[in-house]
């Protein structure tokens, strides 16, 4: 296929992203929260669609590297003078060292990565059941830590004092990032054979793929990117190691399933669908006018509309919204790649 | 060297009890997954919401001034009543799926269930103060042991006796069994597939009933997250111990309930709080170390539930 052909998938999800922006600074200081936010799961669900969408195998361990991400740029940026009230525990090379906001990003980026190679490698040789538990195992102990020991971080404090650089380009621009390291990812060859061993192990394994192998780059490489999304997380609101655990792996994943977990515009999709639909909820705690209509609903509602929805989608469309199908120019029907049939093999 | 560096307390008699009365409650919830698990290939992330839903019952049940034997009869029927519900709303519709996206549907549950939870009732915890009287010590031999912990551990021993012979003496057990094996050969011989699994939704519901009522005593009061770690906790020994049979299942379970309860009481003040680090580095090592459960034997055929 050509490449103009190839762009849009590509693009379409760019030009997403890039119009949540526009939009964002278009509204209101308070509503541009939900649209930074937005963004940022953006960026976090297309680090998990690297690694779940192209492999098939269910991680919960996702947002591990997300929360060592953000403690990670929160540490490096929190202003020195005030690192021993924010942080009374913290290990002395950590309160000595500051570095600024892009090389923090960076940074957690590189954590991220090296920390998801790390427990990768004994990992990825698991598969199904006891691959989901080892993961949910490492959520577990990565918030059980970065919870309560004061040498790293604040602890069971939020992180207060970082400086809060993620504005809506940086998110925006962040948010790309992902997308395209996401999608070079996907056309190497690197990324063929992940989604060749999804679509069959053993007949993957046949031609000469290392499984292990190719598992073990995209939960690397979706470390990283998870990492980098952490870091513009902290750089946003004062997080806490609470908030980065069990909820936001179920909100992230139920972006992934609702958009459609086998294509880098169902992660984008679902990314902004649900937040869209999550903050209208939220937002109608305080009553919001549509078309006349006076909506107005007791808080907590998002979060059950929420789950919901990704039951319903899951009985009557489990290959998400776009069917884990890539944005193309709609000419010839492409066949579609039956996810169903992949995620009953792994 | 490094028990040394932990610097554990010695272990009493006290602790024992209780780590074998956790050990025994998380065999029972890992039965109940596991059986639900056999005949459905369904990990039930939502089982800790039966059990929240349960605690929730027994604490109407303290509020309301009701009898014991009331409030654990409400409990009973609550438990049963939303788990015979999670099974025709979402689980008989997501049947023919993929294990992936069933896992992920029960997720959904637990969250959509435990906030319903927090709409409903609240972010603070409510009493269950009428079992309160369960935490007072009995003395055996010298030793002052908890009546929670004997009644539970009894109690947990009981169900699983009376469980072995439903699977092994009866009909019904014997199409469970069957249907676990192979879920198709055993339609085609005549077992009914929404009797068998109608079976084991109710067993595995009233194991859940019977759990809560023990972990509420326990906790004394209950919250809208009430259960859900438990559940993680269990779920993760079940796959430990092995997840495609009875036995292993059940051995997995009291495994992690009992090291749990151990770890808990000789690790220091200052460590106890990274139990939940050394529960879980436990568990990724015996993945590790043996993938298909830590009871389970190599090769051959094997029995599912």
């Amino acid at each position: 296929m050509s490449l103009a052909r190839r762009l849009p998938e590509v693009l379409v999800p760019a030009l997403l992203v890039l119009a949540t922006a526009l939009l964002g600074l278009a509204v209101s200081s308070y509503l541009q929260a939900y649209f930074l936010d937005a963004l940022i799961k953006v960026a976090i669900v297309v680090g998990l669609y690297v690694f779940i969408g192209n492999s098939g195998v269910l991680s919960f361990g996702q947002i591990s590297f997300v929360a060592v991400g953000a403690w990670t740029a929160g540490v490096l940026t929190v202003p020195q003078a005030e690192k021993p009230i924010a942080m009374p525990g913290l290990a002395h090379f950590l309160v000595t060292t500051n570095v600024g906001n892009a090389a923090s990003l960076a940074l957690a980026a590189a954590i991220g990565g090296v920390f998801a190679l790390a427990v990768g490698l004994p990992l990825m040789r698991l598969s199904g059941l006891a691959a989901g538990i080892a993961t949910f195992a490492v959520l577990e102990i990565t918030n059980n830590v970065l919870t309560y020991e004061g040498l790293i971080g604040p602890a069971l404090n939020n992180f207060s004092s970082v400086p809060p650089t993620t504005g809506i380009w940086q998110a925006a621009i962040g948010g790309l990032i992902c997308i395209a390291v996401a999608y070079a990812y996907q056309r190497t060859r690197f990324g063929r054979m992940l989604r060749a061993t999804r679509e069959d192990p053993a007949a993957a394994a046949a031609a000469g793929i290392s499984v292990y192998r190719q598992r073990l780059f995209a939960f690397t490489l979706a470390g990283a990117l998870a990492g980098f999304a952490g870091g513009l997380y902290v750089h946003l609101q004062p997080l806490a190691a609470n908030d980065l655990s069990l909820d936001l792996t179920f909100i992230t994943l139920a972006m992934l399933v609702v958009g459609g977990a086998g294509s880098l515009l169902g992660a984008v999709v679902g990314a902004l669908a649900v937040s869209g639909v999550y903050y209208f909820f939220t937002a109608a705690v305080n009553t919001v006018t549509v078309f006349g209509w006076h909506i107005h609903v007791r808080a907590g509602t998002a979060d059950i509309v929420l789950g919901v929805l990704m039951v319903l989608v899951l009985i009557f469309r489990p290959s998400g919204i776009t069917g884990g199908r890539e944005f193309s120019v709609p000419r010839r029907r492409r066949p579609v790649a039956d996810l169903e049939k992949a995620r009953a093999t792994t | 060297m490094i028990l040394a560096f932990l610097n554990l307390q010695p272990l009493t008699w006290p602790t024992f009890a209780n780590a074998l009365a956790l050990g025994g409650v998380y065999a029972l919830m890992a039965v109940g997954i596991g059986l639900v698990f056999g005949v459905l290939r369904l990990v039930n992330f939502a089982y800790g919401q039966l059990i929240m839903a349960g605690g929730f019952a027994l604490a109407y049940g303290t509020t309301w001034n009701l009898p014991e034997w009331q409030s654990i009869l409400l409990c009973f029927g609550v438990v049963l009543v939303l788990s015979v519900l999670m099974d025709r709303l979402v689980f008989r519709p997501l049947r023919t799926s993929s294990p992936a996206v069933m896992l992920v549907a029960t997720f959904a549950v637990a969250f959509l269930l435990q906030n319903i939870a927090l709409l409903k009732f609240g972010p603070l915890p409510r009493s269950v103060g009428s079992l309160a009287q369960l935490n007072a010590p009995w003395d055996i031999f010298g030793v002052e042991i908890k009546k929670l912990a004997v009644i539970a551990v009894a109690t947990a021993a009981g169900c699983l006796v009376i469980l072995q012979l439903l699977l092994t003496r009866t009909p019904l057990g014997l199409q469970m069994r069957a249907a676990a094996m192979d879920f198709r050969t055993a339609r085609l011989l005549g077992v009914r597939a929404n009797r068998v699994i109608g079976a084991a939704v109710v067993i595995s519901g009233l194991l859940a009933a019977t759990a809560t009522v023990f972990l509420s005593a326990q906790a004394i009061d209950v919250g809208y997250t009430f259960g859900l770690q438990d559940t993680i906790i269990v779920l993760a020994g079940v796959v430990v111990g092995g997840m495609n049979r009875p036995i292993p299942a059940t051995l997995g379970g009291f495994s992690i309930g009992f090291a749990t309860g151990i770890l808990g009481g000789v690790l220091p003040a200052d460590k106890s709080q990274y139990l939940t680090t050394f529960i879980f580095a436990a568990v990724i090592i015996v993945l590790l170390v043996r993938p298909n459960g830590l009871f389970t034997r190599g090769g051959g055929a094997v029995e599912r539930v």
